[in-house]
């Protein structure tokens, strides 16, 4: 589908104001302001600690239109666990309960308490922001960098050694009722599947791609550009998966050669031909398994 | 209504007569009756609440703070291991100001593997600024447990109830269950101060400068301060509706007492054996039971023990390196008062990983103040093959 910007297709209400602290050019503001669009004014945020609780402005200001709850590093899934068991006990089964947590506070630290929720199918939306590495405590690799990315630990000489941890797969095993990939280049594709899951009940989980200028090493007006080509060089493909079993792909994937993207960021500046290779070919093997999953489920 | 019940289902009937709302729970000896009673009550409709049975206690207490910031009664149990695996969250709950309720069944800290009574799981939680009230019946943990909300949901702070591995967790007594109309008008439904609202949305633990975060713990300290007053009132009308109350300590033929024994929690029922026995003689022995440790007791104390020689302080803990933690904190409270008015304080670590405190201990530990010997160190350890 066509993702340019049509009026209609994006509501005006703004639950997101300016004036956040978010770095230049940063996809995680503009990840936030597009879900919450889709989500409306009875929603209440739960926000593990990641660049957000940053960006989010300090007390007493908040950047959000919405119900805010600060919480520590690994306990999202938790914390909204309890907030939708007191709205409910107190008879509101309307308001959505989202948590919005950074790729650390997903892969890492908060892997156990979002198994639980998603085990128990908790009645909550968990997005998770992934800039692929600890950006806010100043670039520091976690399991959603990708393989050959330059962080503070993981210096040029000694590259990330470890493939992306596959989320999106570990939640579609929890059998919950909706999983997807976005990214903040598809503002359609994004808004589509936030009005999808909004309207389901159980956990849904959305997984969503956030370009990081001063994290990947790219000029701050290319956010929307390494994002689209994140997702033509099926590096990052957008697919949505139902009740753990039911694939499907939700764009087009041109397949366009990986040395582009990668030459494009900083972050793979000391990758050589050969590694880059590499590279091309975990992506076409995993395009490939994707495919198959597609046609056949799970 | 009487009814014959161990000291974990004196919790579980505590927290279903004070109508908590949301449950959130992980299995650990010896607490674990406490939530298997309370899901049979959640199963059978005789408690309206959601139980949500969590993957670790990490994300009971993050639950628990979820719900109450939405507004609900919040409750958890546990021991030990499970209690320092939430000591993170122990912190978010008291600077968010959360007023959850926790039973913690005090067991030791391995390794090695130990399930027995031993309050230093509880009580290296001290600094968390959670209230802490230790119990020494299953009476006093049912009483205690609906109380605690009363007190917690006043002050916005919350709320440890303390009690025994075995000595209470798992031994019945008979407990005496208030009506559940009288506990409906003690504790009505919750009304927060403030809450998670879709309708007056506001950021909650947002980031705070350090031109603010001290006036925010400063607040908690003045909650804290508060809670003594607010804890005898509370008690007041309990005692006006049940007959019973506790005190923040309590003393125990005291009177004209050369030597008082310092208790908490089950030990004080062998302690006031042997005062009893001692007092038939002629020995003019008596306790003090300390029921509340956060806030410390400062002023009841020094009250209670100014002027008395000698006091012997039995510590079912340690802060290895240092000492008992009831001593030390118990020094710390009496060294300002005038030095003809301070008692001398002598601390006994004992009983730790669940080995038994008999009569006999205590009688030699009496006999031993009396004695006057020189103190070689701090505090002695009672019983150790060394």
């Amino acid at each position: 589908m066509s993702q340019l910007m049509i009026a209609d297709q994006v509501p005006g209400d703004e639950l997101m104001a300016s004036g956040h602290l978010a770095c230049p050019g940063c996809g995680a503001p503009m990840a936030m302001r597009m879900v919450l669009k889709a989500l409306g004014p009875k929603t209440v945020v739960v926000m593990p600690a990641c660049c957000w609780s940053i960006i989010a402005g300090p007390w007493p200001q908040s950047s959000l239109g919405v119900p805010l709850y600060h919480t520590a590093f690994e306990t999202g899934a938790a914390v909204a666990s309890g907030v939708k068991a007191a709205l409910e006990m107190r008879g509101d089964r309307q308001t959505t309960v989202m948590v919005w947590a950074g790729d650390g506070g997903t892969f890492d630290i908060g892997l156990q308490a979002l198994s639980g929720a998603a085990e128990r199918n908790e009645d909550i939306i968990y997005c998770c922001y992934d800039n692929e590495a600890y950006m806010n405590t100043g670039i520091q690799r976690s399991s959603a960098t990708p393989w050959g990315a330059w962080t503070t630990t993981t210096p040029a000489a000694h590259p990330e050694s470890n493939a992306k941890k596959d989320i999106l797969a570990i939640l579609a095993a929890h059998r919950i009722p909706y999983a997807a990939t976005a990214s903040v280049a598809y503002p359609v594709d994004l808004l589509e599947k936030v009005r999808k899951a909004k309207a389901i009940r159980g956990t849904r989980f959305l997984h969503i791609l956030s370009p990081c200028p001063p994290g990947w090493k790219y000029e701050d007006d290319a956010t929307v550009e390494l994002g689209r080509m994140a997702v033509q060089t099926r590096v990052f493909p957008l697919l949505e998966v139902e009740d753990g079993v039911t694939w499907r792909f939700t764009a087009e994937h041109a397949g366009d050669a990986v040395e582009p993207y990668l030459r494009r960021q900083g972050r793979f500046r000391h990758l050589t031909a050969d590694q880059i290779e590499g590279v091309q070919a975990s992506v076409d093997a995993r395009w490939a398994a994707l495919e198959r999953r597609v046609a056949n489920g799970t | 209504m009487k009814k014959v019940m161990v000291g974990n289902h004196a919790v579980s009937w505590g927290a279903r007569l004070a109508r908590v709302e949301v449950i959130s729970a992980y299995p650990i000896t010896p607490q674990t009756q406490v939530v298997e009673e309370l899901s049979e009550m959640c199963a059978d409709g005789r408690l309206a609440a959601r139980f949500i049975k969590v993957e670790s206690e990490h994300s009971a207490m993050a639950a628990c703070i979820g719900a109450s910031a939405a507004g609900a009664r919040a409750f958890t149990a546990t021991s030990s291991q499970g209690l320092a695996l939430m000591h993170e969250m122990l912190h978010w709950a008291t600077g968010g100001r959360h007023p959850v309720v926790l039973a913690n069944i005090n067991r030791a800290l391995g390794p090695g593997w130990n399930i027995w009574t031993d309050q230093t799981d509880s009580l290296s939680q001290r600094d968390t600024g959670w209230v802490q009230l230790y119990c020494e019946t299953n009476q006093e943990v049912l009483d205690t447990t609906v109380m605690a909300f009363r007190l917690a949901e006043t002050v916005d702070l919350p709320v440890m109830i303390v009690l025994d591995a075995f000595y209470l967790s798992h031994t019945a007594e008979p407990v005496d269950i208030p009506d559940q109309e009288v506990v409906d008008v003690f504790l009505p439904t919750r009304e927060a101060h403030r809450k998670l609202d879709v309708n007056d949305p506001h950021a909650f633990g947002a980031l705070v400068r350090p031109d603010s975060y001290m006036e925010m713990r400063w607040q908690q300290q003045e909650a804290m301060d508060r809670t003594h007053d607010v804890f005898e009132a509370v008690e007041r009308e309990w005692q006006r509706l049940t007959g019973r109350r506790y005190g923040a300590i309590e003393s125990y033929r005291a009177r004209d007492a050369d030597l008082l024994l310092v208790t908490s929690g089950t030990i004080t029922s062998t302690a006031r054996s042997v005062i009893d026995r001692r007092r038939e003689r002629g020995d003019a022995v008596g306790l003090v039971k300390v029921k509340m440790f956060r806030p410390f007791p400062t002023a009841a104390l020094r009250a209670a023990l100014s002027g008395v020689s000698r006091v012997a302080v039995l510590d079912r803990n340690v802060s290895v390196g240092h000492a008992g933690i009831f001593a030390e904190e118990l020094r710390s409270a009496l060294y300002d008062l005038p030095p003809d008015d301070r008692p001398r304080v002598q601390g006994f670590v004992l009983g730790l990983g669940g080995r038994d405190v008999t009569p006999a201990v205590i009688d030699r530990i009496i006999d031993a103040v009396r004695e006057d010997r020189p103190i070689e160190r701090e505090d002695l350890w009672v019983g150790v093959n060394p």
